[in-house]
């Protein structure tokens, strides 16, 4: 659906992205992470058509977007990070405009523009002038622009920003249920908002591409080592010493217990079952029956984290 | 057919905001006036059968004054809005040409143009009942004035893709348009030479000969040329974007 190679763009000596290379397929929703200025709006700016990198390659739908743009923007609906509307006209005939600079048949586009509407929510305030709209309509009203003349592919620019957390759920809940037949890029840097969401996710760091794989794939890459949360009944104080000594735990952190009596730690330990069954021995015999113990996992936060801090180390 | 859309846009946007009935207004007004004044102050100096190309002529170098003023005003936001509000993203992610959203908003003003000089009509239409008078001069500097508001025109739409403020877009029109005017005003200190090519040159003179009633093609062709000037350089602003990054 999407395919990238070596992509590359420069604004003068300024670096925007470099040797970016990726393949997205039909049906994914991928979420394109990237801390502020790494790229991320460059990228989808050359997938739009909106400029031409500077060297590499980019098709969508097959088509070229340097030598075929108008093929490509036939099939793309972009929503732009800043929500981009005409406060002077009410939502029916913003859409009006908009379907037909989007090449929607004369004949269908009044029941395509109530379709859309519908999908999006905004049907009941069709002859609202959009200036006097909440930022959350206005936002519902862009979507609904990116959906006309129902492009496969949707690409989405940090499309719940400013939005009040029903709002927000309201909007992921809708972008799932576009995405069951569309191709979907969300650019944004809510962590949680791409874990619920995306099935793929690209991490772009400085305009360079650090990870592609899915959610969950990338928190087992980056959990070589597994965290975990112990309480147990007693008070041993030289039980940490002991934890410390067995082969393959590599930290041991005293935590906050929450049942009266009982000590906690967090303990990092190389991902190996024998280390468990040893710990858990150990701890019950040493320092008294164990009340708690769970292994943490890393959310997407951590990851992103881990691999934007590694590569900046690097 | 892009282009259509995007005029039809335009042509609402002029008419939904009030600025059409504003500017309009208040250009049928001042004509209205230099018309009659001009009728009124000929007849009272010369004290003789009226001439009526002499009339035109002092009625459409007036009326070239007010379009110098309002003219930058109508094209000012056509680009600079858009650009403030953002909504010009958009537009370059559609499936649209940059020419068809240049000739759009183009020809948005000119329908604008149109409407304005149309309405003037009404003046020439009264004496025409009262007095029998050739209708050839008029129409020459109809002509004039027409090809005259439309290179105003392309030059206010031109600077209005520079920049997103559209003060800023009014007073750069009025810069370039002066400029063009003030061409042949230092006759007296620059060699006759430099002022002959400088005087081919300036936009303001060329409505001279429409106005005494003459259709010279050389006219035409500057205002031709004028216009392809301008359409290079809005081109050129318009793919910027490409070559240069935009935030």
């Amino acid at each position: 659906m999407i395919e990238v190679e070596h992509l590359t763009k420069y604004y003068g000596p300024i670096r925007g992205i470099e040797d970016v290379t990726f393949r997205i397929d039909k049906g994914d929703v991928v979420g394109l992470l990237g801390p502020n200025g790494s790229g991320k709006t460059t990228s989808m700016r050359i997938l739009t058509c909106f400029f031409p990198p500077t060297r590499g390659r980019a098709l969508v739908y097959g088509y070229d977007v340097v030598k075929a743009p108008l093929q490509v923007q036939r099939h793309i609906g972009y929503l732009p990070e800043r929500v981009p509307l005409y406060p002077d006209m009410d939502i029916r005939e913003y859409l009006h405009f908009a379907a037909s600079v989007k090449r929607v048949a004369p004949t269908r586009r009044t029941g395509h523009i109530d379709e859309v509407m519908a999908t999006c929510g905004i049907d009941d305030m069709a002859n609202r002038l959009i200036g006097a709209l909440s930022k959350g309509y206005r936002q519902r009203v862009c979507l609904a622009q990116a959906l006309l003349n129902n492009p496969d592919i949707l690409i989405l620019d940090e499309p719940t920003i400013g939005l009040d957390p029903r709002q927000v759920s309201d909007f992921r809940s809708l972008i799932k249920n576009l995405g069951r037949e569309r191709t979907i890029i969300l650019c944004t840097h809510i962590l949680p908002e791409v874990s619920e969401t995306c099935n793929r996710v690209i991490i772009i760091h400085k305009g360079r591409l650090i990870a592609l794989d899915t959610p969950q794939n990338l928190q087992e890459k980056i959990q070589m080592y597994g965290h975990i949360y112990i309480q147990y009944y007693g008070n041993n104080p030289q039980l940490e010493k002991h934890i410390a000594g067995i082969t393959g735990v590599v930290a041991v952190e005293a935590s906050e217990a929450t049942f009266s009596g009982a000590r906690a730690f967090t303990i990092q330990v190389q991902k190996d079952e024998a280390i468990l069954r040893e710990l858990s021995g150990l701890i019950h015999t040493e320092g008294g029956p164990i009340l708690e113990m769970k292994k943490q996992n890393l959310t997407l936060e951590d990851v992103f984290l881990e691999l934007v801090t590694k590569e900046e180390a690097a | 057919m892009g282009m259509w859309y995007i005029f039809r846009r335009e042509i609402q946007s002029y008419f939904q905001s009030f600025i059409a009935y504003v500017i309009i207004s208040a250009f049928l007004l001042l004509a209205g006036y230099f018309f009659y004044t001009d009728l009124i102050m000929y007849v009272m100096w010369t004290l003789k059968k009226v001439d009526f190309e002499k009339i035109w002529e002092l009625y459409f170098n007036d009326i070239r004054y007010m379009m110098t003023i309002i003219m930058p005003l109508i094209t000012m936001r056509l680009f600079a809005e858009e650009k403030k509000l953002g909504t010009i993203e958009l537009l370059w992610t559609y499936p649209l040409r940059d020419w068809e959203l240049f000739a759009g908003k183009y020809l948005s003003a000119m329908l604008m143009l149109v409407i304005m000089l149309g309405l003037t009509l009404t003046y020439p239409a009264i004496t025409t009942l009262l007095f029998h008078i050739d209708l050839r001069p008029l129409f020459a500097g109809y002509l004039g004035l027409f090809l005259m508001g439309s290179a105003f025109i392309i030059c206010g739409v031109t600077i209005s893709i520079l920049t997103e403020n559209q003060i800023v877009a009014a007073l750069g029109t009025y810069l370039v348009l002066l400029m063009f005017w003030f061409l042949t005003w230092n006759e007296a200190v620059a060699n006759p030479d430099v002022i002959n090519i400088l005087l081919n040159f300036s936009l303001f003179d060329r409505l001279y000969n429409f106005t005494r009633g003459a259709i010279d093609l050389k006219d035409i062709i500057f205002f031709v040329n004028f216009h392809l000037v301008f359409v290079v350089l809005a081109m050129l602003a318009l793919s910027a974007r490409k070559w240069r990054g935009v935030q």
